[in-house]
């Protein structure tokens, strides 16, 4: 039976569940801090937010590029097939959640000026979205990694 | 009242700390249980284990699931029983096997 720890770097993967978990952390304090009127400190935990995301990505480049090198791709063997595809879909996930954070991070975020509980909404719904991402990671972690 | 509210949202803040480290430590506790290579079936139950809470935190703190109108959690609880009831769709293909 294939083993995920025989294919797949364990501590790399454990680093990103923690900086996606942290990034959820960041996600709710950047609403809160707009329920509490701080538009300032929701452009730091927001920054943050899409921060850790790219992190994720870039630790995800790494691990992808590492199997690459020892020849494993997706053709190689039906676990490695249903990483590939489970992960690289997760991955996208991350990159749309990103794209609308960093979207309401910038130029989305002169909505706050005109219509405050709009734009909070939307930093909650954009959230929903992202904890999600970080809720099917959670799942998908031990699956791949741990068994 | 803005007084309240703002009280009401440190208390939030400070769930979502607490959340954020009881993630943290679960997250290591399931490493750590797979260094431990325990049979199959006790490293997939506990890992699962462990994942359904870990989600469960997620969903009810950080998604504010547990603030939401029961009906809301409800709809959410039937998906859960059908995607249990697609994952035993191939027992009944073993089933199916009895007698031949």
């Amino acid at each position: 039976m294939a083993h995920g720890a025989h294919y797949l770097n364990v501590p790399l993967a454990t680093l990103n569940t923690i900086v996606l978990i942290s990034s959820s952390v960041t996600m709710v304090m950047a609403w809160a801090s707009l329920k509490r009127d701080d538009f300032g400190k929701f452009r730091l935990y927001m920054a943050a937010t899409v921060l850790f995301g790219a992190v994720f990505l870039v630790v995800k480049y790494f691990e992808y590029s590492a199997k690459f090198h020892h020849g494993y791709f997706p053709r190689t063997n039906t676990f490695l097939a249903i990483y590939f595809t489970m992960t690289g879909l997760h991955m996208l996930h991350v990159l749309g959640g990103m794209t609308v954070n960093a979207y309401l991070w910038g130029p989305g975020a002169k909505l706050w000026k005109k219509d405050k509980e709009h734009f909070t909404n939307r930093v909650e719904n954009s959230g929903l979205f992202w904890h999600f991402v970080d809720l099917v990671w959670i799942f998908l972690f031990p699956i791949l990694y741990l068994l | 009242m803005s007084d309240s509210h703002s009280m009401d949202l440190d208390k939030h803040v400070r769930t979502y700390i607490l959340v954020f480290v009881s993630l943290m430590v679960l997250t290591l506790v399931t490493v750590a249980v797979s260094y431990l290579h325990l049979p199959v079936r006790q490293a997939i139950t506990v890992a699962l284990v462990i994942a359904t809470v870990k989600g469960s935190l997620v969903a009810c703190y950080f998604m504010h699931l547990i603030s939401e109108k029961k009906l809301i959690l409800w709809v959410l609880v039937l998906t859960v029983v059908f995607f249990i009831v697609l994952l035993l769709v191939p027992v009944f293909t073993v089933a199916d096997r009895v007698g031949s």
